[in-house]
């Protein structure tokens, strides 16, 4: 299989300019500079299929598409490097091992949205993230891959690392452009969206670190080569982040549409001491939750949402039958309730509720009435929120109470205390 | 202008109207905590959700603007269970004190319960503590943040129509919290309306809190009389249980909607200067140090004008009194008797700003303009009536000891046979006038002010005259009958049809066209 995103991972110093330029670094960059056009770049990008890896898999060409031309405002590249899905952990290899493919995908959106300025927003815990990329943007200023007149063309692209500081919502992009212009990191009330009203009132671009690592690779090599990576409507390759109950958990690069089954068993090496699959989160923790017989799935963005879940981040959960569901869900329970950002009424009361009746259950103290009503308490969270936030705590605590309904039930019937 | 149906009832909007604003053009209140027509649009509390045709979510009708063809349904199934929902997640961590909060009687979470919430309750874990219940933010407001619901109307207020920003909501989630900034108060010269526009029991006024239950209170519509901006009020009364230690009738003022002069709001010194309606009053009338009957003042002042000249007489009425007294004062001193008539003392100017706040203290200083004119001057009739050269100075509510110093005032007193002082409240000048004659105040007068935008508006009596208090114009009309003159008004209404009909500025109006909004001067 072709690697695209992590190809230069394995060289000996993968992060440094040299190593890359040795490797046709900058060589998509400078055909998109000199011999293509904004739109022909952004054609380009539609024709591959790409979409966004973030985790909303909006098609990555028609959002460039949005920015205004006509309008006279300067526009913006946003990077969103927040990465705070909890299972995720891929921006973090790109900042790390290759960053100068992401420069050069920043190059080259740049150019296709007429911005000359982009904003890397990384999230806070990533220090050596940031500083790795630092080191990558002065070496790429110092060579004359950014800056004034980049590669000799009379294209200027300034490029700015803003470490993020620690919230979770902050990934949501309009919280995270609040964020960046200094304010609480509250998502803002959508449309406007931000191609026309962004980051200072300026039409702006936000995606993510792997979805701007293609970018390079598709200008080299044509979008029909990358769309013919992946599955229909999903090119290209992700990285999935395999972590939980599984004996090689790690990165893999591995195309879109490529069953759960194959990674979890073929790549990341199945469950550890021969026990059996449980469960499976398949796109970070806010996408609902699988259960064994689910994992035939193809992952990618269309098939994950066929059956009811999300493709989401790519950050897939594995958990074995020695885990409880109820405690899982109060887990997930707990984190959203600790990072909802608190502006809009369902999502603040609720997300707090649904966590203390999961706990409840959990430690012991819960009555039927408690099982009874959480599924509603939930479900009035979702679809009435500012951002999606609201209906990531619908869909995936929701799916463990739908799916594991029997342990739930259990758990009053046992009435043991674990607190 | 995009047709729409709402509820089944069309209407025709222009763009960028949204749905809660048209539907508020039909009648339709749709339920709203974080929304205030004048300030910006949070979109937070999510009670306001509306079903739009063709939409598969329920829309916020605070920030969907309307569109060509929309079918919206405010009270369908849908909509009524999606309130029911928000309200119950808004009252999962609400500490439900309604009993012992001020709020109660005009709480949004009390009225909307009623009518869209009525189901019972789901929480059975403890609610979520906040740090302080009820605490001083600054000199007007207290905050309990445990009934806060983060609408951030008030935040919104103070970031945008008084750009002072005290107020922010720290942390996160549900213990996210309001709170003033650190080290800051709010003390800005509009805080009192961060009370009006808290939908719940979170901020409320020191000035009112605890001092009567609202459902005890009536409203009259009035008119501020602190400045010449003239801003809209309610007088809140009690209208049976005059039980507070100093039986004050006013519980509070709060701003009366009027797009045209002051929005929603009013400062805090037209809030809180209500005061003197109760305090100080002068409560009959009184010849030197004797409290006589009406009649017997009367005749005083008849007497002394029926033994001297018109030049002998000095009048000095007052940009405090309504349209109706002045022109009442006009009729009988300038145009009857011709005597010196001014209103224009010098005064200091006082505070003022680029909002609502104006420097001349007066909330009819137009009218009196217009009604009085400019010949005579405040300064001469002073000055002769310290020389002796007047034998009658009736004063309209000044303190000439303020403007003029006690010098003047006792020689005033000394060399004029009658010295009258005419006005509601006691002064320094009340002790060196030979009569003082107790008129009412604004809020017991119906006329109009007119404010410095030209604007005539009605102000109405919200209850009458304490002790032996008359409207200024009553009294004037009194005077006039003992002097064989009489003028046969039956009302300030009946005045008032009379300066329509005399002064050209007027011309058109009346007391029903005034309504509540107010009417221009014409030039």
């Amino acid at each position: 299989m072709e690697k695209v995103l992590t190809r230069n991972f394995g060289l000996e110093n993968s992060h440094r300019l040299e190593t890359y330029l040795k490797n046709k670094g900058y060589q998509a960059a400078r055909k998109a500079l000199t011999k293509m056009t904004g739109p022909q770049v952004i054609d380009e990008i539609k024709k591959s299929n790409l979409r966004g890896l973030g985790g909303a898999g909006f098609p990555t060409g028609m959002k460039w598409g949005f920015i205004p031309q006509a309008n006279p405002k300067p526009k913006y590249l946003v990077v969103n490097g927040d990465e705070g899905e909890p299972g995720t952990f891929k921006d973090k290899y790109i900042f790390e091992k290759d960053p100068h493919a992401l420069l050069e995908g920043i190059i080259i959106t740049c150019y296709a949205i007429a911005s000359h300025k982009a904003y890397v927003y990384v999230r806070g815990e990533y220090v050596k993230s940031m500083q790795t990329l630092q080191a990558a943007i002065d070496e790429a200023n110092s060579s004359g891959y950014l800056g004034k007149g980049i590669m000799g063309t009379t294209f200027d692209l300034d490029v700015v690392v803003h470490p993020g500081a620690g919230a979770y919502i902050c990934g949501e992009e309009t919280a995270l452009l609040e964020s960046l212009e200094g304010k609480k990191g509250f998502p803002r009330l959508k449309p406007p969206f931000p191609a026309v009203v962004g980051l200072f009132g300026c039409p702006t671009v936000i995606n993510n670190v792997e979805t701007l690592s293609c970018v390079g690779p598709i200008i080299a090599n044509g979008g029909e080569w990358f769309a013919k990576l992946g599955s229909p409507k999903n090119g290209g390759n992700r990285l999935f982040c395999v972590s939980g109950h599984v004996n090689k958990p790690g990165v893999y690069e591995l195309p879109n549409g490529i069953t759960l089954r194959a990674i979890i068993y073929e790549h990341a090496g199945g469950i550890p001491n021969g026990r059996k699959l449980k469960a499976v989160i398949p796109g970070g923790i806010s996408a609902p939750v699988l259960t064994a017989d689910e994992i035939d799935v193809k992952m990618d963005f269309d098939s994950l949402k066929a059956i009811g879940s999300m493709a989401g981040s790519g950050g897939i959960i594995v958990m074995d039958d020695t885990t409880d569901m109820v405690w899982a869900a109060m887990v997930a329970a707990r984190f959203f309730a600790h990072e909802s950002c608190g502006q809009c009424s369902p999502c603040r009361e609720g997300s707090g509720w649904v966590y203390n009746n999961l706990k409840k259950l959990y430690q012991g103290g819960a009555r039927p009435h408690d099982l009874a009503n959480l599924p509603g308490i939930i479900g009035n969270i979702g679809g009435n929120t500012i951002c999606a936030f609201g209906d990531a705590v619908t869909m995936s605590v929701g799916s463990y109470v739908s799916k594991f309904r029997e342990e739930f039930e259990n758990k009053i019937k046992e009435r043991v205390c674990r607190i | 202008m995009p047709n729409l149906t709402i509820d089944g009832q069309k209407i025709e909007v222009p763009a960028g109207t949204t749905i809660i604003q048209a539907a508020e053009k039909l009648g339709i209140e749709i339920p709203r905590y974080c929304y205030h027509p004048a300030l910006p649009v949070a979109g937070n509390c999510r009670i306001c959700m509306v079903e739009v045709e063709k939409q598969p979510k329920l829309q916020i009708a605070c920030y969907t603007p309307v569109a060509a063809g929309m079918v919206v349904k405010t009270t369908s199934p849908k909509v009524l269970e999606a309130r029911k929902n928000v309200l119950e997640f808004l009252l999962v961590n609400h500490p439900l004190d309604c009993p012992v909060c001020d709020q109660a009687g005009e709480c949004k979470l009390q009225d909307y319960y009623m009518e869209h919430g009525q189901y019972d309750s789901r929480l059975a874990s403890v609610k979520v503590k906040k740090e302080k219940k009820a605490f001083s933010i600054g000199p007007t407001v207290m905050l309990d943040q445990e009934r806060c619901i983060l609408c951030t109307r008030c935040v919104r207020f103070t970031d945008t129509i008084t750009k002072t920003s005290e107020f922010g909501v720290f942390d996160r989630g549900d213990h996210s919290q309001l709170d003033v900034y650190p080290g800051k108060e709010l003390d800005n010269k509009y805080s009192g309306n961060v009370v009006d526009i808290c939908p719940v029991g979170a901020l409320t006024d020191k000035d009112f809190r605890f001092k009567c239950r609202v459902w005890y209170l009536d409203h009259t519509k009035s008119v501020c009389p602190g400045c010449s901006m003239g801003c809209n009020i309610d007088i809140d009364w009690d209208k049976s249980r005059p039980h507070t230690e100093k039986k004050e009738r006013v519980m509070r003022l709060k701003p009366r909607h009027n797009p045209d002069v002051n929005n929603y709001w009013i400062c805090d010194s037209g809030r809180y200067n209500y005061h003197f309606i109760d305090e100080n009053r002068i409560l009959s009338p009184q010849y030197l140090d004797k409290i006589v009957e009406w009649g017997e003042a009367m005749e005083r002042v008849a007497e002394t004008i029926q033994s001297t000249k018109a030049e002998r007489i000095g009048v000095l009425a007052s940009a405090q009194l309504t349209n109706e007294d002045l022109f009442v004062i006009r009729k009988l001193f300038k145009d009857t008797l011709k005597a010196h008539v001014d209103f224009r003392v010098p005064e200091k100017p006082g505070d003022s700003d680029d909002f609502l706040i104006k420097a001349d203290k007066n909330p009819n200083t137009a009218g009196a303009a217009s009604i009085l004119g400019a010949q005579a001057d405040a300064q001469t009739i002073v000055q002769k009536a310290k020389q002796g050269e007047l034998d009658l100075l009736y004063v309209f509510g000044h303190d000439l000891v303020k403007l003029f110093g006690k010098e003047t005032v006792a020689q005033i007193a000394k060399k004029t046979k009658l010295f009258v002082f005419q006005g509601s409240n006691i002064n320094d000048t009340c002790g060196y006038a030979h009569l003082n004659l107790p008129s009412s105040v604004y809020a017991e007068k119906d006329g109009t002010f007119t404010n410095c935008q030209q604007r005539v508006q009605r102000i109405r009596p919200a209850f009458f005259p304490l002790g032996e208090s008359k409207g200024d114009w009553e009294i004037v009309s009194f005077v006039a009958g003992q002097l064989g003159a009489p003028l046969s008004y039956k009302g300030p209404q009946d005045v008032f049809d009379d300066i329509v009909k005399t002064v050209a500025g007027f011309a058109g109006m009346s007391y029903e066209k005034i309504g509540d909004q107010g009417m221009i001067l014409k030039k």
